[in-house]
């Protein structure tokens, strides 16, 4: 029994020091764009923004292009999600519900294609639309999201139609429904909260790139928020109330989302790739 | 009567002959996309790391064919080396730390009482939910040589020489900072999932082998494990993708100028691409790169192809 207890506070120990770990920063991150400017530069830590103040939000929204660069990153992001999301469900469906030749050679070759580092096809991709005039256009970057957006929805979108028992489907075309019928009226619905953790995750891979934007769109009314917020930082050692409510900014809408979709991504993300 | 059973038999056939072009038809317009912005680039990727790439060529808007004089050029260069060895040795301590720690961090998970379990995780989630660029900017901040709260902390503790400590002078101190950085980014995502693993290995067993007088090590190593290892592999491989190209966490630690102390691969193909408009051998060493990762990954994903078989 004490034996027990004294694991148990063991235990209690080390999840407190994880919650530490884990949670500190951000509280830090919120805390500090809450407090005013004298509470920021001081040798010894405030540890409540008391008495706070909105300065540093308002600083940061009245930085120039914020509301621009807000819609550059909406535009960018819905655009790129809408896309990839059609194209990957079509695809997800063969691969997943289809025998074929070639559907062998297709899932390896979405695994790979997983692996090929976009920090290394950035060169060619910026050569390539340079010579179209595309870089420092929201078109360009938006096909450029695509090469792992495209991959990464149909892989996580095929696991989750693989995890539907295509029994379901059969039964429905015994009674008489065509194979089309029995996808629109049986594995659509089924699949749908697949189809809408799939946009949401995309949604957050692509709202958090930084490498591509910063490459590829160099005039500020074209940039996308990352490129606003990391603008910020180069000012070393200045302004870390601004640099804190713009990066709480930034991670709000990434956070809700994520709120969203965590439990459905892990089970994506791995089922996927275990279940054939 | 009859007409219209013989109208649908012909439907019915021609709807067979069609059947197999369907998964085809379904594929074809993914496919396109990706050949075009996938497949494109990476042709166009080993075309350019075997020419002559810079402002000039940009300007005519082609390169010279200069055969492997860009391999060459790294290959014979010692600081390639060391680059080589940093970037695998940074993986490997990012990818040991996230999973050993995420590993301890899921076990602790279930010997926790349920309103504690709940709490960790939900840190665990939101700690997994910063962007890179704001996880980036937090730890900047607590990092401030003059008022980070690190330095406050360790000096208040006792430790010697903290106050106005600058962690970025010496490349491997900035380097523990920066792979703190990304396990505790890539932590909760391990942590998490391994969790979620955890409650398909059967309780009884677990037990029978405590019964039986197995350690907790060997609990884990002999029951617990091997029903995790499909998932770990699946994680150590992600984790090692992922951080073998760790790109941003430095740019932007380092306010997006790097010193050549901190170059891996990655940061050393974009600063000549980009930085000095060498983009032949950026390439090259982007390719370098890129077949460096298909070799250590190799070995997982052919697991991995197991699992979902042909």
């Amino acid at each position: 029994m004490t034996r027990r207890r004294l694991h148990r506070v063991g235990y209690n120990a080390a999840a407190v020091l994880v919650l530490l770990v884990t949670v500190f920063p951000i509280y830090w991150m919120v805390a500090t764009g809450f407090k005013r400017g004298p509470d920021i530069l001081s040798f010894e830590p405030k540890w409540l923004p008391i008495p706070g103040t909105l300065e540093n939000y308002r600083s940061a929204i009245a930085k120039p292009h914020f509301l621009q660069d807000v819609g550059n990153s909406l535009v960018v992001v819905v655009a790129t999600v809408v896309i990839s999301l059609a194209l990957a469900f079509l695809a997800a469906l063969a691969a997943a519900r289809f025998h074929f030749r070639g559907r062998a050679a297709l899932i390896v070759m979405l695994i790979v294609v997983q692996m090929v580092p976009l920090e290394a096809l950035i060169i060619p991709i910026y050569l390539s639309l340079d010579r179209v005039g595309q870089t420092d256009q929201l078109a360009g970057i938006i096909v450029t999201y695509l090469t792992f957006v495209l991959p990464f929805s149909i892989w996580t979108l095929r696991g989750f139609i693989v995890n539907i028992p295509e029994e379901l489907e059969e039964a429905a075309m015994v009674d008489g429904c065509t194979r089309a019928g029995a996808f629109r009226r049986i594995l659509f619905p089924l699949v749908a909260p697949g189809l809408v953790a799939t946009a949401v995750f995309s949604f957050i891979l692509v709202w958090n790139d930084y490498l591509i934007a910063y490459v590829l769109l160099r005039s500020p009314e074209k940039q996308t928020l990352g490129i606003w917020l990391a603008s910020f930082t180069t000012n070393h050692g200045t302004e870390w109330g601004g640099v804190m409510a713009g990066s709480t900014l930034f991670a709000i809408p990434a956070v809700l989302f994520f709120l969203l979709v965590q439990r459905r991504v892990v089970s994506g993300l791995t089922a996927g790739a275990v279940k054939g | 009567m009859v007409r219209p059973a013989t109208a649908l038999a012909g439907r019915t056939t021609t709807r067979r002959r069609l059947a197999p072009l369907v998964p085809y038809a379904l594929l074809a317009p993914a496919l396109l996309v990706l050949a075009a912005v996938l497949g494109f680039p990476m042709y166009r990727l080993v075309g350019l790391s075997f020419q002559q790439y810079g402002l000039k060529e940009l300007f005519a808007g082609h390169g010279t064919w200069i055969g492997l004089r860009n391999y060459q050029d790294i290959l014979t260069d010692s600081f390639f080396w060391t680059v080589v060895a940093r970037t695998i040795a940074f993986a490997a301590v990012c990818v040991g730390l996230t999973m050993g720690l995420g590993t301890l961090v899921a076990l602790l998970l279930r010997n926790l009482g349920r309103p504690m379990r709940v709490l960790v995780t939900a840190g665990l989630v939101a700690a997994w939910a910063m962007p890179t660029l704001t996880a980036v900017s937090i730890w900047q901040w607590m990092f401030d040589f003059e008022f980070g709260v690190v330095n406050w902390v360790l000096t208040k503790l006792g430790f010697e020489g903290y106050s106005q400590h600058n962690w970025f002078d010496q490349p491997l101190q900035g380097f523990a900072v920066i792979i703190l950085v990304v396990v505790w980014a890539a932590l909760p995502f391990v942590a998490i999932t391994l969790h979620a693993g955890l409650t398909q290995v059967p309780a009884e067993l677990e037990e029978a082998a405590r019964v039986d007088g197995a350690g907790a090590w060997q609990v884990f190593r002999h029951i617990t494990f091997p029903v995790l290892k499909p998932i770990f592999l699946i994680l150590a491989t992600l984790s090692t993708i992922w951080d073998f190209k760790v790109f941003t966490q430095i740019w932007v630690m380092l306010n997006q100028r790097p010193s050549r102390e901190y170059f891996l691969l990655g940061i050393w193909s974009y600063s000549e691409s980009f930085g000095v408009t060498r983009y032949g051998k950026g390439a090259a060493i982007a390719v370098v790169m890129v077949l460096l990762l298909m070799a250590l990954t190799f070995f997982y994903v052919r697991q991995m192809l197991k699992a979902v078989g042909p």
